[in-house]
This record gives C-alpha cells, sequence and structure tokens, in this order.
C-alpha cells in the first residue's frame, strides 16, 4: 500500500506547506508575527545606538571647552586638514560634511568673535586653556584655579565648566547601597515569611499588598520622604541637614522592596517541597529547616534578587531628585549626595543641545545602560542556572 | 504534606530561637504592610479636603501655586492623552511577541532567547535612560528628519511633543505587556488547540478565534499595569514633552502637555511658599494615586484569577 505522506510533504514556493491547500496567508501572518516580535530586540539596540551616539564626541575627544583657544583666522582655512578644523568648530562628521566653505567661514568669524569675548581676567586663568571635558578632568582631582587642594568637583554651570563624574558616582553608590541595605534584608526575611511560614490565607493577602507597592508612582513616594521621612528619621538621628543621602536611600529602598521581594519569594517557593518535609521528618523546626534548607538551596535566586534590585536601584530617578540632589564629594551618609540619574534628569533642560554638557549626561546617561545592563544579565542568568539546577537540567 | 503528621513528628520542646527568628521574619514582613499604610494614609488624610470637584474640573491660570484657583484639569488630561496614545501602539506589539514567543516559537531556538534577553533588558533598562533615548532618537533623529522632509526643516516635530512622550513610554512598557500576555497565553489548557486544529481551524484561525479570546483577560492585564506604570512615570518625558505651564489643553499630536505626576514634582519642588502649596500638592498626589491605584488593583485581581486558572492546571 502506498504510505501517506506526511512527513515530508512537498516544499513549495518559498517554504509554503502544500497540505490540502496551500495557505501563503498563514506562512505570511507568521513571517509578520516573527518580524513583529523581533521589536523588543530593535529597541534595546536603538536605546544603545543613540545614546551612545550622542555621547561619542566625549569619548573621542571631540569636545573642547576651554576658553581661551589658538585663533585660526578664517582666510586660513585651506590650510588646515579638515579633522582640524571640524574640532576647532566642534561640528560633528556628518555636519561637517554637509556644510559648505560659506557656513564654515561664517561659523569661524563666530568663533573668533566668542573667542574675543572672554573677559580678560580669565585670560590668565590657567584654567580658562584646559578642555575640561578632557578624560583626565572627567576622572582624577585637579587643583583649580582658586583652590588649595586637588578636588573632584560636578559644577557644569559658569564660565569654566567642571565635569568631574567621580562625585556623581559616589553619590549613586552611596544612596543605592544604603537603599540596598535597607530594602535587602526587610524583603528577603518577608519572603522568608511569606513562602515559608505563613499560612496559606496570609500568604494570599500579603503577596499581593507587597506587589500593590511597586505600584506606587515613584514620585508619591518622593513626597513622601520629602514631607514625612525626613522630619521623622531626623528626630530619630538627631542629624544636622534634613534632606541628605540617607533619607533618598531609605526612600529608595521603599521603591526597590516589592522588586526583591518578589524575585525571592520566587526563588524559595520554587525550592522543591521534598528538601522541606525531609527536614521536618528528621525533627527540624519549621524556622530551622527555613534557614538552614530552603535559605541555602535558593541562595543564588536570592543573589540574583539582590542584583537585580541594585539595578532598580541605581537607576531611579525621581525620588532622589526630590530629596536630595547637592553634588558633594563625601562618603558620609548624612551628607547631601547627587546621583547620575538626578543629574540628567535635572540638568537636560539647562544643557544646549549638542553641546559639551549635553553630551556628557548622554556619556553618563550610556554608562548607567551599561551598568544596568550588566547587573541585568547576571541577574538572570543567575536565576537560570538555578531554575535548572532545581529541575534537573544541566 | 498534612498538619496532622507534622505535629506528631515534631519535638516537644519550645525552641526559642526559632520562635525568636520566626518572629523576626514577620516583622519584616509587617514593617512593609506599614510602609504600604504610611504612605496611602498620609496622602488619604491630606489630600482628602483638598479633592473637590472643582480642583478637579478646573484649568490654572499662570500661577498654579494658588490653592484657590488652581486645578489640575489639564494635567489629567495630558496624562490621559500621553497614556492611551501609548496603548494604542504598546498593547498590538506586545500582544504579538507574546503570541510568537508561545504559539510559534520553540524554546531552544537561539533566536528566542534572545528575544527573551532582550524583554527582560529592556525591563530593567532605567527610566531615565528611556527619557535620553526618546530625546536622541524620536526628537533628534526621527522627528528632525521629518521636519527636513515634510516641514522644510522649521521645528514641528523636531521638539518636545506628546507623540514622542507616549511612545517613549510604549517602549517602556512593552515587556509588561509582553509579560502578562505570555502568562495568560500559557494558561490557556492546550486541548483547546488542539481541539481547534482538529476541526480543521489554521493555527492562525485558532489563535485569532480561540486563544486570544481566552486571553483577553490578561491581555487586559497587561495594558493596565502598563497604563498605571507609565501614568505614574516622569523621568522619561522630562525632555520628551512635558510642560512646566501651558495656558490651552494639548490638541494635536504635536503639542507639548501638562502632566499629573511632573505637577507633583513642581508643586513639591518649586513652590514659593511650601506650606501654603501643601495642600494642593497633596490633592494632586491623591488624584495620581487614585488613577494610578484603582487601576493597579484591578490588574492584580485578574491576574489572581489568571494565576489560579494556571494552577489549576498543573
Amino acid at each position: 500500500m502506498e504510505p501517506l505522506k506526511k512527513n515530508n510533504a512537498p516544499l513549495g514556493w518559498m517554504g509554503i506547506h502544500r497540505g490540502h491547500q496551500a495557505r501563503p496567508v498563514e506562512w505570511l501572518a507568521e513571517k509578520l508575527i516573527f518580524l513583529v516580535s523581533l521589536s523588543a530586540i530593535a529597541m534595546v539596540l536603538l536605546i544603545f545606538l543613540f545614546v551612545a551616539r550622542e555621547a561619542l564626541p566625549v569619548f573621542f575627544g571631540e569636545t573642547n571647552t576651554a576658553l581661551v583657544q589658538q585663533i585660526i583666522p578664517t582666510a586660513e582655512l585651506d590650510k588646515h586638514s579638515d579633522a582640524e578644523i571640524q574640532r576647532y568648530l566642534e561640528l560633528t562628521p556628518e555636519q561637517f560634511k554637509n556644510m559648505d566653505k560659506e557656513t564654515l567661514k561664517t561659523l569661524m568669524d563666530v568663533k573668533i568673535e566668542a573667542l574675543n569675548d572672554v573677559p580678560e581676567n580669565f585670560r590668565n586663568d590657567p584654567d580658562a586653556h584646559v578642555n575640561t571635558t578632557d578624560w583626565k578632568y572627567l576622572l582624577k582631582a585637579h587643583q583649580w584655579n582658586g583652590y588649595d587642594q586637588p578636588e573632584y568637583i560636578w559644577q557644569p554651570v559658569g564660565q569654566i565648566k567642571k565635569f568631574n563624574i567621580i562625585p556623581l558616582f559616589v553619590g549613586t553608590l552611596k544612596v543605592t547601597l544604603i537603599g540596598l541595605g535597607f530594602a535587602v534584608p526587610l524583603a528577603v526575611g518577608a519572603a522568608i515569611y511569606v513562602s515559608q511560614l505563613a499560612r496559606p490565607r496570609i500568604r494570599e493577602t500579603v503577596k499581593p499588598m507587597i506587589e500593590m507597592l511597586s505600584g506606587i508612582p515613584s514620585v508619591v513616594v518622593g513626597v513622601f520622604a520629602l514631607i514625612v521621612m525626613a522630619s521623622v528619621l531626623q528626630k530619630i538621628f538627631g542629624y544636622q541637614t534634613r534632606l541628605n543621602a540617607f533619607v533618598a536611600g531609605i526612600a529608595l529602598g521603599f521603591a526597590v522592596i516589592p522588586v526583591i521581594f518578589s524575585i525571592a519569594e520566587d526563588a524559595l517557593t520554587s525550592v522543591p517541597r521534598a528538601y522541606t518535609q525531609a527536614a521536618l521528618a528528621l525533627g527540624a523546626s519549621r524556622w530551622q529547616t527555613s534557614w538552614q534548607i530552603v535559605l541555602p538551596a535558593a541562595l543564588p535566586g536570592v543573589f540574583a534578587a539582590a542584583v537585580l534590585g541594585f539595578g532598580r536601584a541605581i537607576g531611579e530617578t525621581m525620588i532622589v531628585l526630590m530629596v536630595c540632589s547637592a553634588s558633594v564629594m563625601s562618603w558620609n551618609v548624612f551628607d547631601s549626595a547627587r546621583s547620575i540619574t538626578t543629574t540628567i534628569a535635572a540638568e537636560m533642560a539647562e544643557a544646549v543641545n549638542g553641546g559639551p554638557h549635553y553630551r556628557i549626561l548622554f556619556m553618563l546617561g550610556a554608562l548607567l545602560f551599561a551598568a544596568t545592563f550588566v547587573s541585568n544579565m547576571i541577574g538572570d542568568f543567575v536565576i537560570h542556572r538555578f531554575k535548572n539546577k532545581l529541575e534537573g537540567k544541566r | 504534606m498534612n498538619a496532622p503528621a507534622t505535629k506528631h513528628f515534631r519535638t516537644d520542646k519550645f525552641d526559642f530561637w526559632s520562635f525568636f527568628f520566626s518572629g523576626l521574619t514577620g516583622l519584616a514582613t509587617l514593617f512593609i504592610l506599614g510602609i504600604l499604610a504610611a504612605i496611602l494614609v498620609n496622602v488619604i488624610y491630606n489630600g482628602w479636603n483638598g479633592l473637590t470637584w472643582h480642583f478637579v474640573s478646573s484649568i490654572p491660570k499662570k500661577d498654579f501655586f494658588d490653592a484657590k484657583t488652581t486645578g489640575v484639569l489639564p494635567m489629567i488630561i495630558g496624562t490621559a492623552f500621553r497614556v492611551i496614545v501609548m496603548t494604542i501602539f504598546v498593547i498590538p506589539v506586545g500582544v504579538i511577541t507574546a503570541v510568537y514567543l508561545t504559539e510559534y516559537a520553540s524554546n531552544i531556538s537561539i533566536i528566542t532567547r534572545i528575544i527573551r534577553a532582550a524583554v527582560n533588558n529592556l525591563a530593567g533598562v532605567p527610566s531615565i535612560v528611556f527619557g535620553l533615548f526618546g530625546l536622541g532618537f524620536f526628537i533628534n533623529f526621527v522627528g528632525k528628519n521629518m521636519d527636513n522632509l515634510l516641514h522644510n526643516s522649521s521645528a514641528v516635530w523636531g521638539q518636545p511633543a506628546l507623540i514622542w512622550a507616549s511612545l517613549t513610554l510604549a517602549v517602556m512598557t512593552l515587556p509588561v505587556v509582553i509579560v502578562a500576555t505570555e502568562e495568560s497565553l500559557k494558561a490557556i489548557p492546550p486541548g483547546l488547540r488542539e481541539a481547534s486544529l482538529a476541526l480543521g481551524a489554521t493555527k492562525l484561525e485558532t489563535i485569532w478565534r480561540i486563544v486570544l479570546p481566552q486571553a483577553l483577560p490578561g491581555i487586559m492585564t497587561g495594558g493596565i499595569l502598563a497604563v498605571s506604570r507609565a501614568a505614574g512615570e516622569v523621568a522619561p518625558i522630562l525632555f520628551t514633552g512635558v510642560a512646566y505651564f501651558m495656558a490651552s489643553l494639548p490638541g494635536r499630536l504635536s503639542d507639548q502637555f501638562m502632566d499629573l505626576g511632573y505637577h507633583v514634582f513642581v508643586l513639591s519642588t518649586q513652590s514659593p511658599n511650601i506650606e501654603q502649596t501643601r495642600p494642593i500638592l497633596y490633592a494632586t498626589v491623591l488624584v495620581l494615586l487614585i488613577l494610578t491605584f484603582a487601576l493597579n488593583i484591578v490588574a492584580v485581581i485578574i491576574r489572581a484569577r489568571v494565576r489560579k486558572k494556571l494552577r489549576a492546571q498543573s
């Protein structure tokens, strides 16, 4: 008897399967659905591409903030190379390409006028001769004119703009670590309670309520921290400045608790029941089982929760923006702090589109994106491994 | 394990440390719930009196710090407008991606794993970076090029606008919609699909007529969660469309708009007299919280039902 050709049905035009009839619509729909689903990948790439694109001139040293520069007379336009002129006029390569000679000459006239306009007292200031967007000034302490010792300063206003990003890094880390130090123990404790110790009915009510906390907009948490918490914490700890990194950190903790809680709770719940039953059968108490059996088994998941919480915390903007914003180079938790996100949010409106300040803010954004990208990758990777291990896969 | 059996095997000795540490974890849980309660009670208590019909329905003059004449109508409309435009973009893309991931893709193929990784990553990108992306991509690239082509280089689209803020938010909330839809698609019994296919329906017909209608609650949850997340976010719209003050309501997609969340920020940090603006600040916060929270609670309830269904199957 002729066997039914089922599995090796002939492939028609462009891979359309021919069963009872050709279905080009099905084929087309599948391809379209596939294309649309690629949009998530496209978006991640676009975000990286376009944030980095605006920041590129900083990475390549094409921005120049020096007030006093060697003047290139307009007549000498042809004597200098294209790259020199482009850098001199602070243009991006594509802007430069689109300009004809006349426009370049006008721009050079404007530039000369601007350079001649620099006030006399700046001419002798050594700081006015340097490009403050150079990596040396972005990362290392520099002895500015009028200061006693080398200092890290972020001060993007005034004639001489100081763009040292170290105070922003310190501020971000300070606020984030305070937030995590507050949120991780609370969230993991609650996760242990809810997943291991609580009765089912309590679990069913508490879980959605903690998830609800993540539904509170961050500006609302910010208002609460600004008005209520700042006063309460000042009364308890008795420090001087009312709004500081400590208050911002705790408020930040509120925002990341739900994130850490739900991931940690998920990890603890996915530990096989057999572990718990074995421990209880051997006479361990419920607490001993949770602490010595379940928690170690779920440790990778709990670690991942903390890492993902970290990613969320360094990216949080509005809370820190509302509670504290002065950029001070200090590790003291009761001093003010300015995080990277805050800086971008507060200063982007003042920054000239395409200017050095604008570029540096985009560079900070790119660094932030890279940091959260890495922490997300680590978190997801650890969770993936952990789940596979529990399921017995390798 | 059933309760009596455990009781039987448990030692009679009272273990102090077990009791102590169990209590600590319980306290941690209570503390978190306490934070939630404190924020809600504080906002409702302080904002309740300011929440009048006049406040919700009037358009403020230039000085919106004045408690007597101010109102939040333009902010409510602005927020609603940007969220609705966002939904139009994010729901189709999110649902189609989720359909691909659950119905078509094989779980081991490399492209599926990359899509999943991208979705996870998108969910973790800081909201301010989305703002920068909106400025760098939508305004400075797409908008400027549209102006060059359509409007002879005059600035119509190449500046902050409602459409750019909405699109930025759509990119941000894409993972929310994908994850929620995927969850509800997985909760649909495979038997339903098999029955449909056995009756001669094609895969596309099965998805369109059988799977998607069943998944509707989950899709709605995703949409609602995305809306409530987007309504409360301020950072992504800071440079992409929000205005400090506008005399008129936004009418076109290229207009700027006022926004509730941003208004809360302005009232709490830029006010000339903090004590005087506090009542309007709290009333505005209450309006924002009611909008986002009401949506959130609805989403949580629907989601709990979907999860129950999922658990009943497995």
